[in-house]
């Protein structure tokens, strides 16, 4: 198994080098290049040559490649054109957020998702059913950037009910702990700020949630229907258990394992969401790192963002095949 | 009372999120609402949303509006701007005044004036500014020194800088007020630069506490010292409190030691909001009282909706340039001259700048020194453009225009439509257009500055300061690929204008060199001015908009 996992890691290295060119090598044939964007709108050709000697950006690419490996390899990502901060301290600030906003939207699309479509299924063809399948269909549907501006329009600018953006209001004065700002807010027990931070993520997280609750709900109502169709549910009831027993412990319990493979396939999906939603709601996480970063040309951070995204996609993708490794064996030797 | 009544209001508000009872809930939540006190006229906070982040608070290595405007209200420069203009003011500097040669500036200084860090301000702390300035290390500083490094022309050691000769020679602190600046040539653009926010004067003490001078290479980029990032310390009417990077909040607070008229109001917050729409939003939704850059698509509803849309005075230029390089019938002047009376600017003004736009006659404002009201125009006429490319001998002629996607400046709030207004007129005379479009930042900026593959190009500058030679020198005072021509009579005549020291002779100069440009030359047409406009709520008053964006927070009152 070990020699197994060590094959697969030093597999990953030469795809990590790859994506680490491929990625270089992308930003710098961008026109304007690192100094335009440093130096802004004021930028003449010749500051610009200037500065490109001073980074050493006019050497070969080769040799600009070989320099970019060896600082990321020390761990030194390069600071932030747009903030002059190293990148990864502005990651490590912003993946909370993200993280915050993909847990909430999860969160709601599970407690809302699994009984509705549980519901749906118990009621199958009735009203609610019909109105559930096609709130579904819609939530598919929809674009979660339109969602969001749909929700804001409303909610926010119209009827005044929630914040249109950021995760807190200015006049709380958060200490940031973890900066995951429900969390830091029970930990410092400045609930004030806890409640605004949860208050603020009520938009994001429904405009977020939509896709994975249309689909959890439509596994959920088809996966509940399978069970009940099911001999064993049939046996059960001929056998005169109470109903409410039979849905608990035989049809839920059974209708569940399709549902958490859904929700587990969901939580990747939802970091993609994520950046669309934070981008309409202004909330601070590696969405808007990114959506700022492409914007003004913000290279190391841009090279960081994509960098962090190709590890993370590798690395899923091992731990993917290690865990098929221990459930079947024959991968192993294969 | 209003406290725990706001956080009630939010648990109610923030349980709705686990179940479907949000709505009925946070609208029960919403009701108790409102009990806000209005704040009077000074004390209270203010919530600014702005456009972007700042790179840091050190004055000296910015040269973008998001930073200044922070910056703005921290620090204090020699001499200022009189509130909604662009003519000089005494700063930190009461009077000043130059030697015959304007080699030498004498600045005498305000008394009884404190950095936030309780130092006192003197003549030695000004030139412990300048001196920093000239003798900053490091190529990463140098290269970040963007304003330093074009009005004094380099530093002590040019480290991977093009810069020439440095201008600036000594500084002597004669007595407490009294600072002498020695320089090795005379500049025409003092004394309007020594209000740039860059030259913004900083704490000597505070410098050297918190390492200013350190700024690291960090792989294609820079990072910034504690000073810069962390401890601005000016002499401002207001401090630096918080800059809370998660929320991307700036929380400043008023300076109560402040020499001049204190700040009216207890905290200033600038909330940073990148997207335009959301701004927009923000505001309508109360959570924030003003936002800079409205969307000109957006005045009338702002303004009937009860905010208040404020143009700022115009200090911008937008023309339509002309590469005299690639096509050999642009060389000739009386091509130019058709092509200025071709395109209909009135009309374009009208129809696609936002209101308080107006049609430029000259490459600079008219509340510059050196605009000349009697420049030739180019008013619209077909038959005389027409008649002055036959003449010409240039009918059918094909231009290559160049436009910029992707992009909205103060100037050009849409360039693509602006391009096609201008397209139709042209063909209306007989030039045929061929539209090239560009990113802005994808390659549109080479192409015209750097490489000069265009025949024809949008492009604009908003002023700095008040001088000419920041406007029509920076564009024609050499040869760029840009324009495309090496014309010395002119080049020399603009280095002669910014060579005059007496005032009023110096502003002649430069209406002569206009007029020449404008009847001479014409290597560009002028097409317009337009105001960029400020966005409060009718809570909010006394914030006088400058047309240098040089905003104040320091007079505005909320309630």
């Amino acid at each position: 198994m070990l020699r197994f996992i060590v094959r697969r890691l030093l597999q990953a290295i030469p795809t990590l080098l790859i994506l680490s060119m491929l990625v270089f090598i992308w930003l710098r044939l961008l026109p304007g290049g690192p100094s335009g964007a440093l130096l802004g709108d004021k930028a003449t050709p010749e500051k610009i040559a200037a500065l490109n000697k001073v980074l050493g950006l006019d050497q070969p690419l080769i040799i600009q490649y070989f320099k970019f490996l060896g600082r990321i390899l020390s761990g030194d990502f390069g600071s932030s054109l747009i903030s002059g901060e190293p990148v990864m301290a502005e990651i490590g600030r912003a993946l909370p957020a993200t993280i915050e906003l993909s847990i909430a939207a999860l969160l709601f699309a599970v407690v809302l998702g699994i009984p509705l479509g549980y519901l749906a299924a118990s009621y199958r063809g009735r009203f609610l059913d019909n109105v559930t399948v096609i709130g579904t269909l819609v939530g598919v549907a929809v674009p979660v950037f339109f969602l969001g501006i749909l929700l804001k329009q409303v909610f926010a600018q119209e009827l005044a009910l929630f914040p249109p953006s950021g995760r807190q209001d200015v006049t709380i004065d958060p200490t940031h702990v973890t900066n995951f700002a429900v969390l830091d807010g029970v930990l410092t027990q400045e609930w004030d700020a806890s409640a605004d931070a949860l208050w603020h993520l009520v938009l994001p997280a429904i405009a977020l949630s939509s896709i994975p609750l249309a689909v959890i709900v439509r596994i959920t109502r088809a996966s509940v229907l399978d069970v009940l169709n099911e001999d064993f549910v049939r046996t059960a009831n001929a056998k005169g258990l109470q109903a409410t027993i039979v849905r608990r412990r035989h049809v839920l319990r059974n209708a569940m394992l399709p549902v958490s493979t859904t929700i587990g396939l969901q939580t990747g999906l939802l970091l993609g969401g994520a950046v669309l939603t934070e981008r309409v709601f202004v909330w601070g996480g590696l969405g808007s790192l990114l959506a700022q970063g492409i914007e003004r040309r913000d290279y190391p951070r841009l090279q960081a963002l994509l960098l962090l995204a190709a590890v993370v996609y590798v690395l899923v993708n091992l731990l993917v095949d290690i865990s098929y490794a221990i459930i079947d064996p024959r991968v192993r030797t294969s | 009372m209003v406290h725990s009544r706001t956080a009630r209001r939010r648990w109610t508000a923030a349980i709705g999120l686990t179940g479907v009872a949000v709505l009925a809930l946070s609208a029960c939540a919403q009701s108790e609402r409102g009990g806000d006190s209005g704040s009077g006229k000074t004390g209270g906070t203010m919530v600014f949303g702005a456009a972007g982040e700042p790179k840091n608070f050190d004055p000296i290595f910015n040269d973008d509006g998001e930073s200044f405007r922070p910056i703005r209200q921290m620090y204090d420069t020699l001499i200022t701007y009189k509130r909604g203009t662009a003519d000089l003011a005494p700063g930190l500097a009461e009077k000043w005044e130059p030697s015959a040669d304007g080699k030498s500036w004498t600045f005498t200084l305000r008394k009884n004036v404190k950095f936030h860090d309780g130092t006192p301000f003197n003549a030695a702390a000004v030139c412990f500014n300048f001196d920093r300035w000239f003798n900053m290390k490091g190529a990463a500083a140098q290269s970040q020194m963007i304003y330093y490094a074009d009005v004094f022309s380099g530093f002590a050691k040019n480290e991977g800088d093009a810069a020439g000769e440095p201008l600036y020679k000594s500084c002597e602190a004669k007595d407490e007020g009294t600072a002498v600046l020695n320089l090795n040539a005379y500049k025409g653009a003092f004394p309007a630069a020594f209000g740039l926010t860059s030259f913004s004067i900083s704490s000597p003490e505070a410098l050297k506490k918190y390492d200013a001078d350190n700024v690291q290479q960090s792989g294609d980029s820079f990072a910034y010292p504690a000073y810069a990032t962390e401890h601005p310390t000016g002499t401002g009417a207001f401090k630096l409190e918080k800059f809370d990077k998660a929320n991307k909040t700036i929380t400043l607070v008023r300076n109560d030691d402040y020499w001049g008229e204190k700040a009216k109001l207890d905290k200033l917050i600038f909330k940073i909001i990148p997207d335009e729409n959301a701004r927009k939003q923000e505001l309508k939704a109360g959570t924030i009282d003003g936002y800079d850059y409205p969307n000109p698509a957006d005045y009338n509803t702002l303004k009937s909706d009860g905010f208040n849309v404020t143009p700022r005075p115009a200090f911008n230029i937008l023309y339509l340039g002309i590469n005299e390089a690639n096509t050999p019938a642009l060389k000739d002047l009386r091509v130019r001259q058709a092509i200025a009376y071709a395109v209909n600017r009135e009309q374009l003004v009208k129809t696609k700048l936002p209101a308080g736009a107006e049609v430029a006659t000259q490459f600079i404002p008219k509340t510059v020194a050196g605009y000349a009201d009697d420049v030739q125009k180019y008013p619209h006429d077909v038959n005389k453009a027409k008649e002055l490319l036959t003449q010409a001998g240039a009918t059918g002629l094909t231009l290559k225009f160049y436009v910029p996607t992707e992009v909205s400046r103060p100037y050009m709030p849409n360039p693509t439509e602006i391009a096609a207004v201008i397209t139709d007129d042209l063909k209306a005379a007989g030039i045929n257009v061929e539209i090239v479009s560009r990113p802005w930042n994808g390659g549109y900026k080479d192409d015209v500055q750097k490489l000069g593959k265009h025949d024809l190009h949008l492009l604009g500058w908003t002023g700095d300061y008040n001088d000419a030679g920041n406007f029509v020198g920076t564009f024609f005072g050499r040869a760029k690929a840009e324009f495309g021509f090496d014309d010395k009579a002119l080049f020399d005549a603009l280095s002669a204008a910014d060579a005059v020291v007496d005032e009023t002779k110096h502003a002649d100069a430069y209406k002569q060199v206009n007029r020449d440009i404008m009847s001479k030359y014409l290597p560009a047409v002028p097409v317009s001015h337009s105001p960029p406009a400020i966005v409060v709520s009718s809570k909010i008053s006394g914030l006088v908009p400058s047309p240098l964006t040089d905003e104040r927070f320091d007079t505005v009152s909320k309630g």
